[in-house]
């Protein structure tokens, strides 16, 4: 059959865009590469990445992410904790027990969840949820790791609801029929066919949660106290990788180290939530086989 | 071809809009790239950029001077002193604000890309100490200030009050108002100390978070400009040595309260034009008015003078 030509050219728009987004994620990575390395002119790649001590203003400055790595890890393995569970649990919920009018509801609440602008979240977490850890765990300042954990897990929780929701509804209806042929209940239907043939798109899900999490910034500056601590519970303030980039990157001196230790923490950042990606994109991927 | 269905059509004007803003997105873009103000000319626009201490106050001075000035038109955003004085190198703004001095390095860059930064103060600032209305401590000295920012005093005990875990509170290492109380406080005006704050001290991203914690935590110490004071909070008195002052007009334009710094403007080279007019109105009663306003203390009668 013959093109259109108004097809061919909304084909070649298309083509163009894709090539256009790689190009762009391309180009951003040698921008942060360009201006990273030459932090590394001044400063060693181990006092780097291994330095426990970050004071960017100093004089000779420090520029140690191990504080601010350990931060960002504390913080997001507590989100994926708390979001984990509760988002799973809620897609399995959503995907194979609620009824239909429930279902719609539900569904149409995690994308209110997520629609929350971050901003917001950090702000409840300043004024409500911050003082209630203080009193709940007894500290000396509710401004912790938990407190972001929480709200953090809160703003994972849409992505992993409904990607893992998915990856359950995309189970072959037959894995269904041959377990209650084998005269399996519901629970073990869910629980041992179900949850088991979806776990590649699950786990994909919560890769993509922990992206989210990892890259968040907004709520993690303003609740989790961004001290630049080596973080040893997560129940003390502690400053991670994407809060130091937004809290310092409006006064730094253009072309000076910190400018340039700054990029080289986002080229670290778009390293790791490379990596994630990847690992999410394999999981999925192996579902299709 | 069918005809297509409300979901089709939906989408189709979906597009339609996101083109439609993509393009007025990218007209607005280039459009802002435009020349600013020309510098012998008393008519058109003078973008103002920097300090976020300062942009409320500027918004109110420019506005003021808008309603007396017709045909100049004056634009105040922040993003900070550093973008501030990025933004004047790069000469895409007429006037930087910022709460700290240019920096050496900085006065340099802008030399060689042929750039003359004229200091121009515009209004004082005290740096504010608060704590919880519970805390019963009124007054400290700069020494005690520098014990509890480096960790050394740990319990509000050692100053007479309840056995209470001290929480120490700052701005981010970018604002100016942290350079600042580093200097005088932590350092104790020895630029060459290599005092740090105390790596527990939460570093808070802005002025309205700190006034929040200390209102909630009766532990907790803080800093911030003047202009954020508020009765949620309880404002001490700070002592050099022993005589002790509030922040308040008087004793920071006296020097009298010992944390009190000024807030400048930057222009290329002696202002000319419209900036000039902007300049001196900034300088006049009825612009310094709208500094005092705002919570700052206006320069004294004589004008722009360094007092530091």
């Amino acid at each position: 059959m013959r093109k259109k030509p108004s097809e061919f050219i909304i084909e070649l728009c298309i083509r163009l865009s894709g090539f256009l987004v790689i190009a762009f994620v391309f180009l951003i990575f040698l921008f942060l590469l360009k201006d990273s390395l030459s932090l590394f002119r001044s400063h060693s790649v181990g006092s780097f990445l291994f330095g426990k001590n970050w004071l960017p203003v100093s004089d000779p400055a420090k520029f140690g992410i191990m504080p601010l790595f350990l931060g960002s890890l504390y913080v997001t393995i507590a989100a994926i904790f708390i979001s984990v569970p509760l988002g799973v649990g809620t897609a399995m919920f959503i995907a194979e027990v609620a009824p239909k009018s429930v279902k719609g509801t539900l569904k149409s609440l995690v994308e209110i969840l997520a629609s929350i602008p971050s901003v917001v979240l950090g702000f409840i977490g300043i004024i409500w949820l911050g003082p209630f850890m203080r009193g709940t765990f007894h500290l000396s300042t509710g401004m912790c790791g938990l407190t972001g954990s929480l709200l953090l897990a809160f703003m994972a929780l849409p992505t992993i609801i409904s990607m893992s929701e998915d990856a359950l509804v995309g189970v072959p209806r037959s894995y269904r029929e041959a377990a209650t042929g084998l005269g399996a209940t519901r629970w073990q239907t869910l629980w041992r066919i179900i949850l088991p043939a979806a776990s590649s798109g699950i786990i994909a899900a919560i890769m993509l949660g922990i992206g989210r999490v990892i890259g968040e910034t907004m709520v993690v500056m303003m609740v989790t106290g961004n001290a630049p601590v080596m973080p040893t519970s997560i129940l003390q303030p502690l400053r991670t990788l994407t809060a130091t980039i937004a809290g310092e990157m409006g006064e730094t001196v253009r072309g000076s180290e910190h400018y340039f230790a700054l990029f080289a923490v986002g080229l670290v950042l778009f390293i790791i939530t490379f990596i994630i990606n990847i690992f999410a994109e394999l999981c999925a991927h192996r579902n299709l086989k | 071809m069918t005809t297509l269905s409300l979901a089709d059509r939906i989408r189709k004007m979906k597009k339609t809009y996101v083109w439609m803003a993509f393009i007025l997105i990218s007209t607005a873009f280039f459009a802002g790239c435009g020349k600013v103000a020309d510098s012998n000319d008393t008519q058109g626009t003078i973008q103002i950029k920097g300090s976020d201490t300062l942009v409320n106050a500027a918004q109110k001075v420019s506005e003021e001077f808008m309603k007396t000035s017709p045909g100049v038109f004056v634009s105040v955003t922040g993003g900070g002193s550093g973008v501030g004085v990025a933004s004047l190198i790069s000469k895409s703004c007429d006037i930087a604000s910022a709460s700290r001095e240019m920096m050496p390095k900085e006065i340099e860059q802008a030399k060689k890309q042929g750039v003359f930064p004229k200091e121009i103060p515009v209004a004082h600032d005290g740096v504010a100490l608060i704590i919880n209305k519970n805390n019963q401590i009124d007054k400290l000295t700069i020494n005690d200030l520098h014990n509890i920012f480096t960790g050394k005093a740990k319990n509000w005990k050692e100053f007479g009050g309840k056995d209470i875990a001290i929480v120490t509170l700052s701005r981010e290492v970018s604002s100016g108002t942290y350079a600042h109380f580093k200097e005088e406080v932590i350092q104790l005006g020895d630029k060459k100390s290599t005092m740090e704050f105390s790596p527990q001290t939460l570093l808070l991203s802005s002025s309205q978070a700190i006034v929040e914690e200390a209102a909630n935590n009766e532990g907790a110490i803080g800093y911030l400009g003047m202009g954020y004071l508020s009765d949620r909070t309880k404002t001490i008195s700070v002592a050099r040595t022993d005589k002790f002052f509030p922040p308040n007009a008087e004793t920071v334009r006296s020097g009298e309260y010992p944390l009190s710094r000024l807030l400048y403007f930057y222009t290329n080279g002696e202002p000319k034009g419209a900036v000039k007019q902007f300049i001196d109105f900034t300088l006049s009663p009825a612009g310094q008015k709208q500094f005092s306003e705002t919570g700052f203390v206006p320069l004294g009668v004589a004008g722009a003078e360094k007092t530091q």
